[in-house]
């Protein structure tokens, strides 16, 4: 019922707010950036003990906080469910979504949201135990399949059954630990999620060596954060701190080459870390926004490693996530 | 209004200004244009928002494929469906539970209501301790209890747990075989074990997906079953309309229980031996992971509808035991004086004159009931609040309209329950009292 009354206020405060349009101004007015992300999902958004939130998708609102306040700790931090994530954008409970949300055309066009980029390609596949000797997603036949309701992995499960003429039985849960505790207790086959979310629940699970996760992927999953519609110019912030961080590791800007950038006669390092131009001041924030942003978070392959790469508990490969130039797709248009 | 006749005194001269009933009228027409005029703007303002942030509106999703699956569905539902056909499926699904939840809790309650009471110290303290156990832990603990605690404890799919005579006969036989050792013949177990054979293997199992059972068809002539069964019905209660008022004339009683037996179960019987038992059971069958063919109910149904039901049940048995208490302790003690024997006295004098206080309450735990149906959403049952108000409302984002309409559904059953409800209680009343 919680749920429920939480939802309930979120529509109606959508019918009597209009659109603001100063994201910008409100969230320097209050001091700190107001950031929807997940209720703990290890390497994307988890709090520890001490309620200190980090993940890839946390660090990008600290580096949207540190582009306007030279202080990433001026993010306040929302879990939310994959069922209430975006309504609470829409009525202004959040500023910003970054909770590994997939860009999809009906989410972009019909609930007032615009996706900012994508900081995370993924897709979706299926773990199993490995007791049940299945070694392809096709041999699923009859399998009842554990997943989270309110996401698009209930749609792209359907689909992918419903393609290769195999039955299924899904049983969909409010959230993501509900859902993993009924795999855990043998509920269910199989646990289907976008496949990051797999390997960061898997460390969920009391056995985490008797589970697998099956080669195929069966669908796209561009996860990335999303802005209401109505304030381009934040639209543009938020864009722009994701473009810059890929941008900086592009150019080999980081935490630690951060100083010899900033005397770099190269033209794109200066134009990056403002040297050379007003870009910055363009989008609204100041010339440095780069600088305190990697001084901050570093850039984007640096937050990947540190959250949910090889060095990390997650262990994931960059594999498509890795820069367009270096066998991935991450690729983020020039600061000029 | 000026003058009435009738009068002795002529009606005091106002101004209408003054008059308080004009100005009463004012005012309410007044505060009616208030709220009307409320209403309009918030539909209005939302309208102007919504389409200012382009946020889809109106009710055309409905007609819209839904492309998601259900695990549970009392109509036939396939993925290629609309949104408004996963509204019925959830709606009825609510349904179910709702109505199953608070058949038992109504049992169950009365049950233990009337046992608090029993002169047995033993029975009375039993049905203590459920009520204060039970309904001082909340109802969502409750509900991951019996989901996480019970489905823990059942065996996957391969390892099932037969439910059936031929486990029984043949488990009687092994220990029958076993005590030929001592001396005893090999009869009895062989005969166990032709019986067993005739039985057949089990077609009922329980595991952690549930109770599996035979799946039941029925062939040709299956309506004229349901038909005798339906005639019967009204027989018996026409049956019943004329018993009662010859028991009230004469005061001879009629055999109820047997005759209505007899015309509802009975006469369908008659008719289904007649043609041949005309259905075909199709058993489970392990194929692959799970059950393939037959019937199965999913832990999460079972789990809700135990959950909800002992809760409900042990506000019923408080409700129930206050209203016993309320009745005069004259009335039982006349009712004894007259010879009743003590369950004639419950049922004839003391119940009839409890219920007048049981029913109002009484409605409020039904309707908590279905209410509380939504935190099915908490173990994954396709309620109507889980697959509509839930997916259906991600997959669409149409926030407002989804949760227009599932307030107006939990608002209409629970009008109807209070009609239902307050129509007994009328009934129940004493008569011109």
């Amino acid at each position: 019922m919680q749920r429920f009354a939480f939802l309930l206020v979120a529509a109606f405060a959508m019918t009597v707010q209009a659109a603001s349009a100063q994201t910008l101004k409100t969230v320097k007015e209050r001091g700190t950036l107001i950031c929807g992300v997940s209720q703990g999902l290890p390497g994307f958004s988890n709090p520890d003990d001490k309620a200190n939130w980090t993940g890839l998708d946390v660090d990008l609102c600290r580096a949207i906080a540190a582009a306007i306040f030279d202080d990433p700790s001026k993010v306040k931090f929302v879990g939310l469910s994959a069922k209430d994530r975006f309504t609470a954008l829409q009525s202004s409970q959040i500023d910003v979504l970054s909770r590994n949300s997939t860009w999809t055309s009906s989410r972009d066009t019909s609930l007032g949201l615009n996706f900012a980029g994508v900081n995370y390609y993924d897709g979706q596949g299926f773990m199993v135990r490995k007791a049940l000797k299945v070694n392809s997603a096709l041999e699923l036949n009859n399998a009842s399949v554990c997943t989270q309701t309110g996401t698009t992995t209930e749609l792209n499960l359907a689909d992918f059954f419903r393609n290769h003429k195999m039955k299924y039985e899904v049983t969909a849960f409010a959230t993501a630990d509900e859902t993993v505790k009924a795999y855990d207790t043998n509920r269910c086959d199989v646990f289907t999620t976008d496949i990051s979310q797999l390997y960061s629940e898997k460390l969920k699970l009391s056995n985490q060596n008797d589970h697998v996760i099956l080669p195929e992927v069966i669908s796209k999953e561009p996860l990335g954060p999303v802005v209401r519609h109505g304030d381009d110019q934040w639209f543009d912030i938020v864009k722009w701190t994701l473009f810059a961080m890929i941008n900086a590791e592009e150019l080999g800007v980081s935490q630690k080459t951060l100083a010899e950038a900033l005397k770099s006669e190269k033209p794109d390092v200066r134009r990056l870390v403002g040297t050379e131009g007003n870009y910055g001041e363009q989008l609204g924030l100041t010339k440095d926004w780069v600088v305190r942003i990697v001084k901050h978070v570093g850039n984007y392959g640096e937050s990947f490693e540190r959250n949910v790469g090889t060095g990390s508990k997650l262990g994931i490969a960059r594999g498509l996530n890795n820069l367009w130039n270096n066998g991935g797709i991450m690729y983020a248009p020039p600061i000029r | 209004m000026a003058t009435q006749p009738d009068l002795l005194m002529p009606a005091p001269r106002v101004a209408m200004v003054n008059d308080p009933r004009i100005r009463g009228a004012v005012y309410q027409v007044l505060l009616l244009a208030l709220v009307v005029w409320l209403g309009v703007e918030a539909y209005l303002n939302a309208q102007a928002n919504l389409q200012a942030q382009r946020i889809a509106t109106g009710f055309d999703f409905l007609e819209n494929t839904a492309g998601f699956g259900v695990n549970q569905s009392l109509i036939a539902y396939r993925e290629s469906d609309t949104y408004g056909r996963v509204f019925i499926v959830g709606l009825l699904n609510t349904l179910l539970v709702a109505v199953l939840g608070i058949a038992i809790a109504t049992v169950l309650g009365f049950a233990i209501g009337i046992a608090r009471l029993s002169s047995n110290w033993l029975v009375a303290r039993l049905a203590g301790a459920y009520v204060e156990i039970i309904r001082n832990q909340p109802l969502l603990f409750q509900i991951l209890f019996w989901y996480l605690a019970v489905l823990g404890a059942m065996p996957a799919p391969r390892q099932s747990i037969a439910i059936g005579v031929q486990p029984l006969l043949q488990g009687m036989a092994d220990g029958l075989a076993a005590l030929q050792r001592f001396g005893l013949p090999g009869a009895p177990a062989d005969l166990c074990r032709a019986l067993a054979d005739w039985a057949g293997p089990p077609q009922v199992f329980l595991n952690n997906r549930g109770l599996v059972m035979p799946e039941l068809t029925v062939g040709p002539g299956g309506s004229l079953i349901a038909a005798t069964a339906l005639a019967g019905l009204i027989a018996f209660v026409v049956l019943r309309i004329w018993a009662k008022r010859r028991q009230a004339a004469t005061g001879k009683p009629f055999p109820l229980l047997w005759s209505g037996l007899g015309l509802i179960v009975g006469l369908p019987l008659v008719i289904f031996v007649a043609l041949g038992a005309p259905v075909t059971l199709t058993p489970p069958v392990l194929r692959g992971f799970n059950f393939a063919s037959g019937v199965r109910v999913i832990p999460e149904f079972v789990a809700l509808l135990i959950a909800l039901s002992t809760y409900t049940a042990a506000f019923i048995a408080e409700i129930v035991r206050a209203g016993i208490q309320a009745v005069p302790r004259g009335q039982t003690e006349a009712a004894y004086s007259l010879g009743l024997p003590r369950r004639r006295v419950l049922r004839f004098v003391v119940l009839p004159q409890a219920m007048r206080l049981i029913v109002p309450p009484l409605t409020s735990q039904y309707l908590n009931l279905t209410k509380n149906s939504s935190l099915a959403v908490g173990i994954g049952y396709p309620d109507l609040f889980a697959v509509f108000a839930g997916t259906a409302l991600n997959q669409t984002g149409q926030a407002i309209e989804i949760l227009a309409m599932t307030m107006a559904v939990y608002l209409l059953l629970s009008l109807i329950t209070s009609a239902l409800m307050n129509w007994y209680n009328a009934r129940m009343a004493i008569p011109g009292g």
